[in-house]
């Protein structure tokens, strides 16, 4: 039981926080240029001269 | 307009944003290019570029204004369009609303199962009651917050004496939940908040399916609209000039109208002579000549020479209101359309609250005592609740206009689907639908050296045959000549200096029906002619339509020689010159008899037919109103994308209707079995979301359907 006193609340935190992320990354607007953000990693940097 | 939004610089200094829709925008490359190129401009901060939507926001000094950043745009090869914060008055609140309370629901669903598989693997006593109220505690807010869309629904539904598929659903889970709060406040042995969130999860995901299709296509379509003559330059007593919001303008008032300009209010030109372009009312490619007395209206784009014209009649009185008043009236029909799912529902529901009740009224009288009854009328409740149903027809129109959307065509929203599958008859409008709608040049005569300087004149202008001449001759990779002292007259034509002889594409002698310009070099004069050729693939788009049992006719405003040339090469009936009245009484006409046509035109003119056609498809480069009224639009110069509609539009029935067959039989088959008690409410939610896979299996078949 004190187990479950300690791995309950361990559970439900990690849950809450994926959850507090995942409201934050919807308010940051990560999901409104989906095809942008596929299309991005194609892009190259130009170096910059050093 | 675009309300700017004043952001603090580092400097110091206040930066405005301003949004541009830039359609051309196509790949990584593109995104590239804008953001690393504009910065490069003095005033300009920062561009970031929204692929999906195809807009770019930019932040820049309030010094340049927005022909400047539209200027900056195409100077690295952008055509772009400034537009206002949220040009279709979309509420893309609802995705996201719906997307948050998605994730709730997912949240408690793994948590409380988590709990609920510790109870089923034998848990027992206090462990148990404790696990139950910490399921309680989870379930409560989650299915509060996630529950709303659907109690939202029913509850408007119900109050309006309806029932829809939110009914069945809301009380399900509230039963559910109440039922499950009174097992584990008396420590009861089962409490069902598993079966309850689960089934909120599973049907919140064909919900946000369903959200995300029609902002997707709103987006593309959005990035295509906004060209009409917003405000207009009003001259006052003393000769100065202030712009005006067109919602502003009165008759009467003296306004200016610069070459490029659409015009913002009907009026009569009082001076200036110039040509201007009506495509947008009459679908006409060909632009008309205009001098003082002649009467131009709303949405007419001043081609060559700035016009002062005095207006006549304003904003809810122009010709384009009136059309867009037709519109409104000939919309209203198709709002009475009711969605497939919900005319399943409307048969769905009543069957099944009399069965729940049915079950619950049975064991009570088979002596079975109030808990154990409500527990089996929940279960019959849950098990036959329309999920795969609700996921059905989302399901596979997401999938579908995915499939659609790569191949260019954007469909507006699911009963789109549904409508284009049943029709049986197409109309088309010719110019710029069955046409490309643009004048393009007959360059075969033409040598090298007329080449390079019939392209150095017309790209110059902004007249529709300068551009069309222009557009041939960068195709064919020509390098314009540098023209000295080019000018433009309207009416007349262009003319400047090349290598000290004076060069000139004039209107030709002989002024005959068919358009044409004259290339003079010197002494040396060539004629050029333009055709509005017809789509490379109408032809075979037609013939694909007929191998779907859909008949086609050409139903024109245009005049009636070239609808008939037209209509003879690509052998079908055709009316000509009709106005919009008679478009939009041709298809009463057709609906009275029990047809359901299909419309496809690009014009404003077709604007009220779009919108009382049973269907109706407009292209990329149709008026704005056009494009509005339409249930989908198609990109580029090929027409396949009309008959590719109707194909897919019928394989995503059949697949509806596939996964309609499948969760009757599986309520034929589980009803039964829930009604003699032998599922619980745990089983049935397990029963129920493998179905929902099942029916979401089935539809992503259409993901190649769109292939040729």
């Amino acid at each position: 039981m004190t187990g479950l006193a300690i791995l309950i609340p361990i559970a439900l935190g990690m849950g809450l926080l994926g959850l507090a992320a995942f409201f934050w990354s919807i308010k940051d607007g990560q999901y409104d240029d989906m095809d942008g953000a596929a299309a991005r990693i194609l892009i190259e940097d130009e170096d910059e001269p050093a | 307009m675009n309300a700017p939004i004043v952001l603090p610089a580092p400097e110091g200094r206040a930066l405005i944003s301003t949004r541009f829709t830039v359609p051309g925008m196509r790949c990584a490359g593109c995104i590239g290019k804008i953001e690393r190129e504009l910065p490069k401009v003095a005033g300009i901060t920062a561009a970031r570029a929204n692929f999906s939507a195809k807009r770019v926001a930019i932040q820049h000094d309030p010094a340049l204004d927005e022909t400047a950043l539209t200027a900056a745009l195409l100077a690295i090869g952008f055509e772009a369009q400034p537009v206002a914060e949220n040009p279709l008055g979309i509420d893309d609140g609802e995705r996201k609303r719906l997307t948050r309370a998605l994730g709730v629901a997912g949240f408690g669903m793994m948590n409380i199962m988590l709990l609920s598989v510790s109870i089923w693997s034998g848990a027992d006593g206090p462990t148990r009651e404790l696990f139950h109220w910490l399921s309680a505690l989870i379930a409560l807010p989650v299915i509060a917050y996630s529950g709303r869309p659907f109690f939202a629904s029913a509850w408007m539904a119900l109050s309006h004496r309806r029932t829809n598929m939110d009914v069945p659903i809301s009380i399900g889970v509230i039963l559910a939940t109440c039922l499950s709060m009174y097992e584990t406040i008396t420590g009861g042995g089962d409490a069902y908040f598993d079966s309850a969130v689960m089934l909120l999860f599973f049907l919140l995901a064909g919900r946000v399916l369903d959200a995300v299709m029609r902002d997707r296509t709103r987006a593309g379509i959005g990035a295509l609209l906004g060209r009409m003559g917003k405000s207009a330059s009003v001259i006052g007593p003393d000769g100065t000039t202030r712009r005006v919001p067109s919602g502003e303008l009165e008759p009467g008032m003296l306004v200016l109208v610069a070459a490029g300009e659409a015009m913002a209010a009907d009026g009569e030109v009082t001076k200036g002579f110039s040509a201007i372009d009506n495509a947008m009312l009459t679908g006409e490619s060909a632009p008309e000549p205009v001098g003082p007395g002649a009467v131009v209206h709303a949405g007419a784009i001043n081609l060559s020479a700035p016009l002062r014209i005095c207006l006549t009649r304003v904003a809810d009185d122009t010709a384009i209101a009136e059309i867009a008043r037709l519109m409104d009236e000939a919309g209203q029909s198709r709002s009475t359309y009711v969605r497939i799912a919900d005319r399943a529902s409307r048969l769905y529901a009543p069957v099944v609250h009399s069965l729940a009740l049915l079950a619950f009224a049975g064991w009570m009288i088979a002596g079975a005592g109030w808990h154990q009854s409500l527990t089996i009328a929940i279960a019959v409740l849950i098990i036959t609740c329309p999920c795969a149903m609700g996921l059905a027809v989302p399901a596979a129109q997401v999938v579908a206009s995915g499939a659609l959307l790569r191949r260019g065509l954007l469909v507006k929203d699911g009963s789109a689907l549904e409508r284009l599958a049943v029709c049986d008859i197409a109309l088309f409008d010719k110019t710029g639908t069955l046409t490309l709608g643009e004048p393009r040049a007959d360059v075969s005569a033409l040598d090298a050296e007329a080449r390079t300087v019939a392209l150095g004149l017309a790209q110059a202008s902004r007249h529709p045959l300068s551009r069309g001449l222009a557009l041939a001759l960068l195709h064919e990779g020509v390098v314009p000549a540098l023209i000295d002292d080019v000018r433009e007259v309207s009416g007349t034509g262009l003319t400047g200096r090349w290598d000290g002889v004076d060069v000139a594409l004039e209107r030709p002698a002989a002024d005959g029906q068919a358009l044409a310009t004259r290339l003079r070099i010197g002494a040396d004069t060539q004629t050029i002619t333009f055709a509005d050729p017809l789509r490379s693939d109408a032809s075979a788009t037609l013939a694909a339509l007929q191998a779907e049992g859909i008949e086609a006719s050409i139903l024109s405003g245009d005049r009636a020689a070239p609808v008939v040339a037209a209509a003879q090469e690509l052998r079908l009936a055709s009316v000509a010159e009709a106005s919009p009245q008679a478009k939009l009484a041709a298809l009463e006409a057709l609906k009275a008899q029990g047809r359901r046509p299909l419309m496809v035109g690009d014009g404003l003119n077709d604007g009220p037919a779009l919108a009382a056609a049973h269907a109706s498809i407009a292209p990329g480069t149709a008026s704005d109103a056009s494009q509005q009224a339409a249930d989908a639009v198609f990109i580029g110069e090929a027409l396949m994308p009309v008959a590719l509609a109707v194909r897919v539009a019928r394989a995503t029935m059949r697949i509806v209707r596939q996964n309609f067959a499948f969760s009757i039989a599986y309520n034929l088959l589980a009803v039964p079995l829930a009604l003699f008690g032998m599922v619980t409410p745990l089983i049935a939610a397990i029963a129920m979301s493998v179905s929902s896979l099942v029916v979401v299996a089935n539809s992503l078949r259409l993901a190649g359907s769109a292939k040729q």
